[in-house]
């Protein structure tokens, strides 16, 4: 190697297309930006309520059982797209009473089943939750997740 | 130990080392949650554990890269620290943040507290008075082995370690920015997941590597620093465009499925550089070095990064693939081997190396150090393999077939079992490493009358 290339010409090399690549990334993340603000997400639907709802999730480490648009955990169901599975999708009073529901139910305390742990949400709560993950349920994901299952 | 300062590395090796044990054995909690579900349901719930495994292993690292810098600073620049003090400060507040962290997420103090509550993003789940200590303790680092590099000899080895440290430390204030749109959200969080660990990380990893390599097998310096350039071109050339591989489902344009195929596909080259690098490196060298563990763990690690992250990430990083695979445990098998192989292996090679310079005495305990090595390499691999069964089963059923996730999860259940046996394996690999390292010996196995500790 020594002959095809020195030690220099391997550093500017290095330096001068991590200059290139950076700044083609940062050109694509501003346009990502736009695209995702204008054009895959509901800007105008982004109410109080949502975001609040993404509170609750965060304040929860919800992420760390469930996955939401394929991140995170991989210990509980999908629930980028469970709004969809529960058909609620269209419907906030629908979401907000399966979601109240399913988390009054928990934990469910089955033998060798895995367990939700029980959260004391105000219903006001879980409402904001419910919005959230309606929310998200309404991203372009670019089709995935492949089906309902998630 | 040629420079007095460099003791300040073992105070970062040990905190590091404590924390390493925490993450085992919160893994294996882990693993065995997923075996036993109603183990400690009440008290201390899956995603609680879970947080606390990454966490844990995320700061071990980072603990171990900071040790690591300023073990390796002095000898390079061929000077003392800055200032020792400082590094110690540093320390404290790192270890101060741990300790709330842990605290926090157990016992849920402070729940939904804008700075004393957890924030609960995948990772950055710290609050907000731990984030911002981290910073201030980034800063201080940052001043204490810049200050360091440019009063002495500046090499290609600190060159490019310096170039990631900082990169690390200004790419974490992404972690402050957490927009009401998950798309947003979601794209800037990667600009701390992802140009970390297949970004800044691969420069940290390269320049520690080249460093090893340098002393333990006493080839040219200009050689060595010559390919270091090659890699760290090589992973910033594929990895910060790679990062479109997180972009395919989460609200990011179409684009990034052709971008983020092609570059993070490339990914596997700087894998397969450090790992080609480190073996001709040792052929070509005449240096027989008396630390043999220390060899070990970082071939190891070359090659169980180029495994895990190289071969394991592109398995399923094409869009196409990536459309049936995504979050399933294939992702899973990926991150565990990657991990191990590439930051672990290479910390745990550091450790080996410095731990026996930084308390003046020949290497003891190697035989115990190598078998932790095939312990935990072996464990990991075979975690690795039954991860990606189970990923492989469930895409087909979950994914294709679309059958219901728990029901799916419930026939996975004997690939579970043989990944808690897995992680046994790994744990009682990391408490023998422990003890070979801090524990001392007075004879030693493996007999060598080379009594040199360093060049």
């Amino acid at each position: 190697m020594r002959e095809v290339m020195t030690k220099s010409m391997a550093r500017n090399i290095f330096y001068g297309g991590s200059l290139f690549f950076i700044v083609i990334f940062v050109g694509l993340t501003v346009h990502s930006h736009i695209y995702i603000v204008e054009t895959s997400t509901d800007t105008a639907g982004l109410t109080e309520s949502v975001a609040r709802g993404k509170r609750v999730w965060e304040h929860n480490a919800c992420v760390n059982c469930h996955s939401l648009h394929g991140e995170g955990a991989y210990f509980a169901p999908e629930v980028g797209n469970v709004m969809t599975r529960w058909g609620v999708i269209d419907d906030p009073e629908g979401a907000f009473e399966s979601l109240k529901g399913w988390i009054e139910a928990q934990p469910s305390g089955i033998e060798g089943r895995r367990q939700m742990p029980g959260y004391a949400f105000t219903d006001e709560q879980i409402r904001d939750l419910a919005e959230f993950l309606r929310w998200a349920d309404r991203m372009d994901t670019q089709d995935w997740p492949p089906n309902e299952a998630g | 130990m040629k420079y007095q300062s460099q003791s300040v590395a073992k105070a970062y090796f040990v905190a590091a080392m404590a924390l390493f044990a925490v993450q085992v054995l919160g893994g294996l909690l882990a693993g065995w949650i997923y075996v036993a579900p109603n183990t400690l349901s009440e008290i201390l719930p899956f995603n609680t554990v879970r947080m606390l495994h990454t966490n844990s292993l995320v700061v071990w690292l980072l603990l171990g890269f900071f040790g690591a810098a300023y073990f390796l600073i002095p000898e390079e620049s061929e000077r003392e620290i800055h200032s020792p003090m400082l590094a110690y400060v540093q320390l404290a507040i790192l270890l101060l943040g741990t300790a709330g962290v842990v605290v926090t997420y157990i016992f849920d103090l402070f729940h939904g507290h804008w700075l004393l509550g957890k924030e609960g993003r995948e990772f950055l789940e710290q609050p907000l008075w731990v984030k911002l200590g981290i910073a201030v303790a980034a800063v201080i680092f940052l001043y204490n082995v810049t200050m360091t590099v440019l009063a002495g000899k500046k090499t290609a080895i600190t060159n490019v370690l310096l170039l990631g440290l900082w990169g690390l430390v200004v790419l974490f204030l992404f972690a402050f920015y957490n927009p009401d749109n998950l798309g947003l959200d979601k794209q800037y969080w990667w600009y701390v997941i992802h140009l970390w660990v297949e970004g800044v990380w691969e420069l940290i990893m390269a320049s520690i590597l080249a460093f090893l390599m340098l002393k333990l097998t006493g080839v040219d310096r200009e050689i060595v620093e010559k390919w270091l350039y090659v890699i760290v071109g090589t992973a910033l050339f594929s990895g910060i465009l790679g990062t479109g591989h997180h972009y395919y489902w989460i609200g990011g344009p179409a684009y990034w499925q052709w971008i983020g195929s092609i570059f993070s596909s490339l990914e596997v080259i700087p894998f397969f550089a450090m790992m080609s690098f480190a073996f001709i490196m040792v052929w070509k060298g005449r240096r027989d070095h008396p630390n043999k563990a220390a060899l070990l763990w970082s071939l190891g690690c070359a090659t169980l990064a180029f495994f895990g992250a190289g071969v394991w990430g592109f398995l399923h990083t094409l869009h196409g693939v990536n459309y049936y695979t995504h979050g399933t445990q294939i992702t899973a098998a990926h991150g565990h081997l990657a991990f191990f192989g590439a930051y672990v292996s290479l910390n745990l090679a550091i450790f080996t190396y410095a731990f026996p310079i930084l308390k003046n005495r020949d290497p003891y305990n190697q035989v115990l150090n190598m078998g932790s090595f095939w312990l935990m390499a072996g464990g990991m691999c075979f975690m690795t393999f039954v991860l990606t069964f189970a990923g492989t089963v469930q895409t087909h059923m979950q994914r294709v077939l679309g059958e219901d996730y728990m029901s799916v999860q419930d026939g996975l259940a004997l690939f579970y079992w043989m990944r808690f046996g897995a992680g046994v394996a790994v744990v009682i690999g990391a408490f023998l490493f422990i003890y070979a390292i801090l524990v001392p010996k007075r004879q030693e196995i493996i007999s060598s009358d080379a009594t040199v500790a360093a060049e």
